[in-house]
């Protein structure tokens, strides 16, 4: 799968219409994580576009790829990705974690069709979608399995666990995407619980590892398309993003991995308010 | 007298056959396994006292050792379960659900997909092994989890059964299971039905209702024999502890009022947890709890703590005349 100029502009311009969307579903719920599914938003943009067999009018779809969301929080950049690919109406993204969405604050399997799993509590999506990727080779079907992670839930135990596995079944048709963004609730990853060397660690877990920066869509794309060649060991696609990306005034600063518009750790400025400054950013930093 | 409609072994009173709960885990999850190819067995490092290894020597393929690692056990099966399999997860009690609790909530309980979780090695009467083993709270961990079915069956057949119902139920499952060797009480006649509670014992006009689960039922029949003469008793052998067989525990609540609850688990939040959750809301009854009494146990022969713990048929009959005289008052 080779990617055209043309396309990475299209594939460019739907990760900006997310994350706008992204801004506006957090500045209504008044709650909920901005840095990182602003930052993953270009992934999520090749992903949905560009990389992923799926149909939005068929989730249930047997032959489709499956993305295993396993840091959960940064679920608002799925929802506005599956909207905006046409799975539910762009409207119900204003719906996030109101009482009786089918948006909860973290994606349940049940609650809306093309999320394939529960997640939130972190660490457990890696093994997840080990056993999801075992049992379809059991039965000889070809899709591929997308987990997305974050550098945060690598300091969970059962991460490991499941990069051990995925090692020792040799799933060729898992692929982790890990959003290395270096912050987490409390602080810089480095600070909190050094990760590093996180490529040289899953190396030697026996995963081939691909280090991308996570803004470069042609990049994401071939790397992609690398791990297909790959056919004894998992691959980890590495992904250097930043946090709070399209937004300058919010970007690489952990105290907004946490919180909405309105909500932020310096100004008290009104949600609505703060909507408005931070679409202006985004209009103003496009790629 | 035994309840003869229960068709249970004709010398449970008299050199029973022996065997674990455990193997007739291995059993049924065999059978379970020719009938529906979905159905895959994993285990943490632990195969052969699981008894897991008959299934890994039967179907090879559909066997998934994942090491010593628990949240690891859940959740791959968690995935596998999603995708379409019918996983039977297995390891100790202690450590699945104790040390996975969390990733058993989220990825399968919450995500409602039909894996079926194994903790063996139960109760005080793995022995030997001592109090880091002995898991005891167990049932009230399983219990509380919505979409959940939790089972604890009295003896290796009825084990059996209850391995290839589940795999059939196509939800989320429970079993809890024994190390030691204990009566054989049920025969391959004995029905069997998730969530029908079934008699083993009706005296005359019973005084007071035994409503036992696990092997310890064994124990409440002992004491319900001994007692004939002076007190007369109804023993219930509860294998589902949720959903509990609710009609019929009314109706026998009624009938008797007087319960004693016997099992192997802290008698905080485990089976005499749950009737008394139903009795309080239907059918206010005097209860006596027969169970762990908020405590750890240790290491001696499972004999030794069943005794020392208060769970021997001494104790029971202690239980039935102590509730037997606050009815009377």
């Amino acid at each position: 799968m080779t990617i055209t100029d043309e396309e990475v502009k299209q594939i460019e311009a739907r990760a900006l219409e997310i994350r706008k969307t992204i801004i506006e579903m957090l500045a209504e719920a008044k709650s909920g994580h901005t840095a990182g599914p602003l930052g993953m938003a270009d992934i999520f943009a090749a992903l949905y576009f560009h990389v992923m067999k799926h149909d939005p009018k068929n989730p249930a779809w047997e032959e489709r790829d499956r993305l295993i969301l396993s840091n959960g929080h940064i679920t608002p950049v799925r929802y506005s990705t599956m909207a905006h690919a046409g799975y539910f109406p762009v409207e119900e993204c204003l719906t996030l974690r109101k009482f009786g969405s089918r948006l909860q604050g973290h994606p349940e399997r049940d609650m809306l069709p093309g999320v394939e799993t529960t997640s939130g509590p972190l660490g457990s999506g890696l093994s997840q979608a080990s056993g999801y990727a075992l049992a379809a080779r059991m039965d000889g079907k070809k899709f591929r399995i997308f987990c997305l992670t974050s550098d945060g839930e690598q300091e969970e135990g059962n991460t490991w666990e499941g990069a051990m596995f995925a090692a020792k079944y040799r799933l060729t048709n898992l692929l982790q995407v890990m959003d290395r963004n270096n912050i987490q609730i409390d602080g810089n990853t480095e600070d909190i619980m050094p990760l590093e060397p996180l490529a040289d660690k899953y190396r030697a877990f026996n995963w081939h590892v691909i280090e991308v920066d996570g803004h470069n869509i042609q990049q994401f794309v071939e790397a992609c398309d690398e791990a297909k060649s790959i056919k004894e060991k998992p691959t980890l696609i590495l992904a250097h993003t930043t946090p709070g990306k399209g937004v300058p005034s919010i970007e690489n600063d952990y105290r907004w991995h946490g919180n909405p518009p309105g909500k932020g750790p310096t100004d008290k400025i009104a949600a609505d308010k703060q909507k408005e400054v931070f679409l202006q950013e985004l209009e103003a930093n496009k790629l | 007298m035994i309840n003869p409609g229960a068709k249970l072994a004709e010398n449970i009173f008299d050199k029973p056959d022996m065997a674990s709960t455990r193997e007739g885990f291995g059993k049924g999850v065999v059978e379970a396994g020719n009938a529906d190819e979905r159905v895959v067995v994993l285990t943490a490092d632990l195969a052969e006292s699981t008894n897991a290894h008959h299934f890994q020597e039967a179907f090879p393929e559909r066997f998934v050792q994942v090491g010593v690692a628990e949240q690891n056990l859940a959740t791959v099966a968690a995935g596998m379960a999603n995708y379409g399999k019918i996983p039977f997860i297995t390891s100790y009690a202690a450590f699945n659900p104790g040390r996975n609790w969390e990733q058993i909530r989220t990825t399968i309980a919450l995500n409602d997909v039909p894996v079926i979780v194994n903790g063996m090695h139960a109760g005080v009467s793995v022995g030997p092994d001592g109090a880091t083993h002995q898991a005891l709270e167990d049932i009230a961990m399983m219990r509380a989890l919505p979409n959940f079915t939790v089972i604890s069956a009295c003896d290796s057949e009825e084990g059996r059964k209850a391995t290839i119902a589940a795999a059939k139920l196509g939800k989320p499952v429970y079993m809890r299971w024994g190390r030691e060797k204990s009566p054989i009480m049920t025969t391959a006649e004995t029905p069997f039905e998730i969530g029908k509670a079934i008699e083993f014992w009706r005296g005359e006009k019973p005084q007071v209702a035994i409503i036992g689960t696990g092997s310890l039922v064994h124990n409440a029949l002992l004491a319900a024999r001994e007692l004939e003469k002076e007190i007369s008793v109804v023993v219930l052998n509860v294998h589902t502890i949720k959903p509990l067989d609710e009609r019929k525990l009314v109706e026998l609540a009624r009938e008797c009022g007087a319960v004693v609850t016997v099992e192997e688990h802290q008698v905080h939040g485990g089976l005499g947890g749950a009737i008394a959750e139903l009795l309080a809301r239907e059918q206010p009854t005097p209860m006596e709890f027969v169970g762990m009494q908020d405590k750890f146990g240790q290491s001696g022969t499972a004999a030794e703590l069943i005794d020392h713990y208060g769970m021997g048929a001494k104790s029971i009959i202690e239980a039935i005349k102590k509730v037997s005289a606050r009815k009377s008052k």
